[in-house]
């Protein structure tokens, strides 16, 4: 294989990685800061156990989260130096810029309030959770400007062969920004609450600490209904600015590969010839792809073939069409898990609001447990999607992903890391999945105490 | 002041906080098995650090932020041309990271003691690997005309690279022991001072060692002159106190010279390169500076307000914090990790 499949594949696997574990820190962080109030202000000793509970499956969570972002930040000199060389004008900016103000916030007061409950006053503690909830959410949004940028690049000029930036405010105001940044946001406040929705039903249905489990779900279905409605509607949104923006990665998403009718049908599944250009079998709801596109019976979505010809008269020669089936597929799964998320909240949200007793219904709560994956489903296809379909490009329309490659990097070097990374993600994530089941069966109030050999010497190994 | 060179500065000063600042947690780490000689021993070493270690980190993460955003070119042909040293560094860091975590979360003595050993191991790597980095900088290696490296990874390990490792983890676990004997009471405490009398003398010995092969391997001296100017004098002078302070025993002290040893010798390492920020060694017109480094005007003037609109508030808070977690940990407060 060569280096750049080879680095692409090394920047896939270990984004998708780390974004395993993203999503779920600023969800929780969001949803402890709240529980956390609720017990500041009520003084209910529950509260403080859910937070107690919580926190420490949030904290597990989180330090595989911070190892594997350092990685992020690194791999853009090690395997991408030319495309640092190229934007580093204009996207190391945003990257400096979550560092210095969300990565210094969330590590520094999550220190406070890990080590603080017997140390500072609980007005101080709860406004550490709430300085780490904040965090994550502008570390979200400082490496989603950065993102934006290579979807829809603005406020830069080329000069001495790479981008400049000349308007920061342009940045800032990417209209691609302000609907990946709330998609995401809200993306992953869906996943904390299903997680918490998803162990609270798995100790429901065990019948064990019914009332701090019934509180957690409580809190939870309110932050799901919410974030799940909302994810799905700037989805909604995200696809309109799409046809307008990257044309090309509707077209692929929809496997469109010729311009539609005047009343364009949405495609539910296909069987997609990428060789030949057509998709021999399909099943089609009508007039569906004008409503998406552009909330009206008609309109025409552009094809593929038609906007390789306009790429190739504009770009010059190539192949402008991503790898259809990925970006198809992965679209289809986030549509299904979001739209199936929705419903599962809004009949949560209608039980709790009827005061019906959860309990009873084991149906539901089974499903429940079985969500807890849906949005790590959907955050993954959801990313597939957005790169996989902006392909060739590492910068839409600036720079292929084929030039951003690192020219004195070697094959064999990046095959290295490939496995060394591959081979500590798959310890570390059996380990960490290995310790959350552990603490989600012990339920709250348990800890690991000091075993009674603690105070005998340990034989040195020298 | 240029902006260029205000940069260059400002990445410094990250540079300095980092190796203060994790300097000791590195130390810490490398010192588990010597001084904590039981389960609880440990415990009281990690939870010393616990508040802290990961905003020290965040210090390089700013650090590798800011190269990115200010020299573009620096960043790229540093990373992609240190590749498996900094396959290397990432290891350990991750080893690391979640071993201060998982540790505690198993009774297990075995699952504790492999953590333990990760702990070391990802803090004598990263301090070694930040050592030769340092050393290669100053060096010089071989970057071609379109800015990039174009050795092997063993080009960047020669004895001197070597020697200047060896020398920061010496340094990292004297800070280390000294930071334990402020925070720590008891037997660790007695330990942790035992333990920078011992190191002291092999950590002094190695600096001046490496400061006389400075001479020969670099142009640091002939940059600066045959007086080495007052930064690395002092950086010397405040290296041999230490053992001054230790046998008065006044920690507090001790710590603030190894402190002031590692910034000073960072400042040191930095003046060496200016204007430089990259040295080839195949031809100095190749090699890279502030100037054919760095970002254009427009983004160095947003970053410069921003770090300056910023930088306050950050070190406000985490001097808070150190604030708030200055009591001496011992074995029967409730510990995290
Ligand atoms: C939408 C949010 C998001 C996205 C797209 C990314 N990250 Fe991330 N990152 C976070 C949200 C986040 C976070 C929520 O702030 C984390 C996750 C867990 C944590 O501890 O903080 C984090 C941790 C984290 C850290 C460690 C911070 C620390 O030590 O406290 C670094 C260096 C990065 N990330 C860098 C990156 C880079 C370079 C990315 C681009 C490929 C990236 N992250 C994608
Ligand atoms: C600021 C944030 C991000 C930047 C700057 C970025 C940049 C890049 C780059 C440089 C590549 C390599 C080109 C390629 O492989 O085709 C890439 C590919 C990829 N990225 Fe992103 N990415 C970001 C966020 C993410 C996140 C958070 C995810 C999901 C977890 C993600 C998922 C992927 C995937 C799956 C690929 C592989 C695509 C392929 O191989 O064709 N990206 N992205
Ligand atoms: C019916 C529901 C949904 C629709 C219509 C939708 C639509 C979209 C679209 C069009 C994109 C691509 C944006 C781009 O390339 O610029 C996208 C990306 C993404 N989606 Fe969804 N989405 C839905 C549900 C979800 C759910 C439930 C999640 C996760 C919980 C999710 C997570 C993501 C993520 C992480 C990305 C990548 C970042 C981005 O580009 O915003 N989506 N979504």
């Amino acid at each position: 294989m060569d280096q750049l499949i080879l680095s692409r594949l090394q920047f896939g696997v270990t984004t998708v990685y780390h974004f395993l574990f993203v999503p779920l820190t600023i969800g929780l962080a969001f949803l402890l800061a709240v529980m956390e109030t609720i017990y500041v202000r009520t003084g209910n000793e529950t509260y403080r156990r859910m937070v107690q509970f919580w926190g420490k499956l949030f904290l597990i969570n989180f330090s595989v989260g911070v190892v594997t972002g350092i990685i992020q930040e690194f791999q853009f000199g090690m395997n991408w130096s030319n495309y640092s060389r190229f934007v580093g004008d204009v996207f190391g900016a945003p990257l400096a810029i979550e560092a210095l103000l969300a990565f210094f916030m969330e590590s520094t007061f999550l220190g406070v309030w890990l080590f603080g409950w017997d140390r500072v006053s609980k007005r101080v503690h709860l406004a550490s959770i709430w300085l780490v909830s904040i965090g994550t959410a502008m570390s979200a949004f400082w490496i989603l400007t950065a993102n934006s940028f290579m979807q829809e690049p603005v406020g830069y000029t080329i000069r001495n062969g790479h981008a400049e930036m000349s308007n920061f405010f342009a940045l800032l105001g990417n209209t691609q920004l302000w609907l990946e940044f709330p998609h995401v946001l809200m993306g992953a406040l869906a996943t904390g609450a299903f997680f918490v929705l998803g162990i609270s039903a798995y100790h429901l249905l065990r019948k064990n600490h019914v009332d701090l489990f019934k509180k957690s779900f409580h809190v939870a279905i309110t932050v799901a209904v919410i974030s799940s409605v909302l994810v799905v509607a700037v989805g909604h949104a995200q696809a309109q600015h799409l046809v307008k923006a990257q044309p090309m990665k509707m077209a692929a998403s929809e496997a469109l590969w010729n311009t539609s009718s005047e009343h364009a049908p949405w495609t539910l599944v296909a069987d997609i010839n990428t060789a030949q250009h057509k998709d021999p079998f399909e099943i089609q709801i009508p007039y569906m792809l004008s409503i998406l596109a552009y909330n009206s019976l008609s309109g025409k979505v552009e094809g593929m073939n038609q906007l390789q010809a306009a790429y190739v008269q504009q770009y010059g020669p190539g192949n402008y069409i991503p790898p259809v089936a990925v970006t198809f597929w992965s679209f289809r799964i986030m549509v299904v898990v979001g739209t199936l998320m929705m419903f599962l909240a809004l009949i949560g949200a209608y039980m709790v609001l009827r005061k019906k007793e959860l309990l009873g219904y084991r149906g539901y709560l089974k499903w429940m447990v079985w969500a807890i994956s849906f949005p790590f489903i959907g955050n993954t296809t959801g990313w597939l999607m957005t790169e996989i379909g902006r392909q060739p490009w590492i910068v839409f329309g600036l720079q292929k992903t084929a030039q951003g490659v690192s020219p004195t990097v070697s094959a064999g070097e990046v095959l290295i890391t490939l496995l060394g990374f591959i081979l500590v993600y798959t310890v570390m994530g059996i380990v960490d999945v290995y310790l959350m089941v552990k603490y989600v069966r012990l339920g709250p109030d348990e800890h690991v105490t000091d075993d009674p050999s603690a105070q005998e010497p340990i034989p040195s190994l020298f | 002041m240029n902006l260029d060179v205000l940069w260059f500065v400002l990445i410094a000063i990250l540079f300095i906080g980092y190796f203060f600042l994790e300097g000791f947690d590195f130390g810490v780490g490398m010192l588990l098995p010597f001084i904590g000689k039981n389960d609880t021993d440990r415990r009281v070493m990690i939870n010393s650090i616990g508040p802290f270690w990961d905003g020290n980190e965040v210090w390089l993460i700013t650090a590798g932020g800011a190269l990115f955003a200010a020299f573009p070119n620096w960043y790229a042909t540093l990373f992609s041309g240190f590749y498996l040293a900094l396959f290397l560094l990432l290891l350990a860091l991750i080893a690391r990271g979640v071993a201060f975590e998982f540790r505690g979360k198993e009774q297990n003595r075995t699952w504790r003691s492999v953590w333990d050993w990760l702990i070391v191991l990802g803090s004598v790597a990263p301090a070694f690997i930040w050592g030769v980095a340092l050393a290669d900088m100053l060096k010089g290696v071989p970057i071609n005309a379109s800015m990039n490296y174009v050795g092997t990874f063993f080009d960047l390990l020669s004895p001197y690279s070597v020697l200047v490792g060896a020398a920061v983890v010496l340094m990292f676990v004297l800070h280390g022991a000294l930071f334990l004997s402020l925070k720590t009471e008891g037997d660790v405490q007695e330990r942790a001072e035992k333990a920078a009398l011992r190191v002291g003398g092999p950590a002094t010995t190695l600096l001046v060692i490496v400061v006389i092969l400075s001479y020969f391997y670099t142009d640091i001296f002939r940059k600066m002159g045959i007086d080495p100017g007052p930064v690395p004098m002092i950086a010397g002078l405040a290296l041999l106190s230490v053992r001054y302070f230790i046998g008065t025993k006044r920690y507090g002290w001790a710590f603030a010279m190894t402190g002031l040893t590692i910034a000073l010798s960072t400042v040191t390492v930095f003046l060496g390169l200016f204007p430089r920020v990259m040295v080839s060694s195949l031809n100095p017109q190749w090699s890279l500076t502030v100037y054919n480094a760095a970002s254009n005007h427009y983004s160095l003037v947003v970053m410069s307000i921003v770090a300056i609109t910023l930088v306050p508030f950050v070190l406000a808070y985490q001097i808070w914090s150190y604030w708030t977690f200055r009591k001496r940990v011992s074995p029967t407060d409730h510990m995290d990790y």
